[in-house]
């Protein structure tokens, strides 16, 4: 679990990113957090691993002050994952899964072999080991980034818009494999994204946000969609606009669902 | 045409080629005076490059700085050290290490800076340490330009170290300024031309060894038959769908 307790984060500049946020998120779930850019969500992502130093405020991972911990240790401890892969190019695919681990003193022939049990997590074929980077399409390169964060076995994973940057089709892909293994292995998930469609498809729970890192609505994605807590919220999930109203209509007697502007979704099942 | 036959007969006269004082000696000399001058130049200039491009901190005094030092003469730099700790090689040494000093610095500097702001954060939240960052992903990736930084200090060196005659520092300078001296033309032109191949012999190989420090995966890639493709099955309509980049 990890806990935000009236954390504020100014930056040197002034702006306040996140304003006296309280925020809890459970362990063993995904989390997402979702708002348009400067809602403060990546900022409030890498508070959890340091990347960005708070300015007031207190943050627990499973009640345990991560301000009492070496930043370098906590970072070791907890999985990232970002969109642009953020591979070393100058490593071979085998050798950036193996970072932390390595990092962290583990044996190299050790972490390589379960290095490629990752790669088979995360969808990888065995022979791209041996590659680097840059010889891998987008969508293979952010799988390699999951399997990185995966790699010392965390408990927290946290993922800065990580299917941002690839194709739609690869998109739909990379997020279905995630479901798939966060199924299996149930880790602490945070997750990052401006994406709505996207947070209601991996979150167990959503956490919307407005600017300055203001939380305008947490809870499950059926509970957001059922009850938008304000106007913000609604708009945001497009709830006002009609795309999350749906209707049922009779054809050849079966119910089939459309949406506002009675396009079919999909068929009822009974 | 004629001068350039004289000059190269001079160069392979056995009579200047050996012994002390002959050309072996002298092209000795000024190798020693590049060589030396970079290696004391690069003590200096590259760790501190590093860790101005590694902080970002002292950039800008260091672009003035390095700028201020290109435009000092070395002729007169040379002058002034060896009337301060008198004549021999200590001097232009010296004037060399400073003149080598910016190169280093800026490519020492401009290599870390050139890295991926994306790759060293990715590197940081991995959690490496900051000498981590440094020396497993700063320093390899920027490495291409920081030789490049020794490369341009060694040219400029191996070129000025002629001036050392004028600190009774020897090198070949010495039979430039006798050959103009005596109007021994084949003399003057011979050593010019021996400081030419060094100047190119030297580029030649500061060339390729920039390019074989280039870290392989940076090169390597973005050749389409090399890229394999996902090994995971997926939904196939009309077209196959490639995953793009």
């Amino acid at each position: 679990m990890i806990e935000f307790r009236t954390v504020t984060k100014q930056f040197p500049d002034g702006t306040i990113a996140v304003d006296a946020l309280d925020l809890v998120i459970p362990a063993r779930q995904t989390t997402v957090l979702v708002g348009s850019s400067g809602s403060g969500k990546t900022t409030i992502l890498r508070m959890i691993n340091r990347m960005v130093e708070k300015t007031s405020g207190a943050i627990e991972i499973d009640g345990e002050d991560i301000y009492g911990l070496n930043p370098v240790k906590l970072r070791r401890s907890i999985g990232y994952v970002m969109q642009n892969s953020g591979l070393l190019p100058h490593r071979k695919v085998i050798d950036n899964v193996t970072t932390v681990p390595v990092l962290n003193g583990v044996k190299k022939a050790e972490a390589r072999a379960a290095a490629l049990t990752l790669l088979d997590t995360v969808g990888l074929d065995r022979s791209l080991a041996e590659r680097y980077p840059s010889q891998l399409s987008g969508g293979q390169q952010q799988r390699v980034g999951v399997a990185r964060g995966l790699a010392a076995d965390p408990n927290i994973l946290l993922m800065d818009e990580p299917f941002g940057a690839v194709d739609p089709i690869v998109r739909a892909e990379l997020q279905q494999e995630l479901v798939r293994i966060q199924r299996d292995l149930g880790k602490t998930i945070v997750f990052v994204t401006h994406d709505i469609d996207e947070a209601f498809l991996l979150g167990d729970q959503v956490v919307l946000l407005e600017k300055g890192g203001r939380v305008a609505q947490a809870g499950t994605p059926a509970e957001i969609l059922s009850k938008p807590a304000n106007d913000f919220v609604a708009s945001f999930i497009g709830a006002d606009r009609g795309r999350r109203a749906l209707r049922v209509e009779v054809v050849h007697g079966r119910n089939v669902v459309v949406d506002e502007d009675g396009r079919p979704t999909g068929v009822l099942q009974s | 045409m004629d001068l350039f036959l004289d000059g190269f007969a001079w160069i392979f006269d056995p009579a200047h080629l050996n012994g002390p004082g002959g050309v072996w000696v002298r092209i000795a000399e000024q190798l020693s005076y590049t060589f030396g001058a970079v290696a004391i130049a690069a003590v200096i200039a590259i760790p501190l490059g590093l860790w101005i491009g590694h902080t970002g901190r002292g950039r800008d005094v260091a672009v003035l700085t390095s700028g201020g030092l290109r435009a000092l003469p070395s002729l007169g730099l040379l002058i002034i050290f060896a009337l301060a700790i008198g004549i021999g090689f200590k001097a232009p040494l010296l004037a060399f290490v400073i003149l080598a000093i910016p190169s280093l610095l800026s490519g020492a500097y401009a290599g870390v800076e050139a890295v991926d702001k994306r790759t060293v954060d990715a590197a940081r939240a991995q959690g490496m340490t900051e000498w981590q960052v440094l020396t497993k992903v700063e320093l390899p990736l920027g490495l291409p330009l920081l030789i490049g930084g020794i490369r341009s200090g060694v040219l400029q060196v191996v070129a000025t170290a002629t001036l050392a005659y004028f600190a009774s520092g020897g090198a070949l300078g010495v039979f430039i300024n006798d050959g103009l001296k005596t109007r021994n033309y084949a003399e003057l032109i011979g050593a010019s031309l021996i400081v030419t191949v060094l100047a190119l012999v030297l580029e030649g190989i500061f060339a390729l060894l920039q390019r074989l420090f280039v870290p392989r995966g940076v090169t390597a890639g973005r050749v389409s038959e090399v890229r394999s493709r996902s090994v995971r099955p997926r939904a196939v309509v009309g077209n196959p769908i490639q995953e793009g980049k």
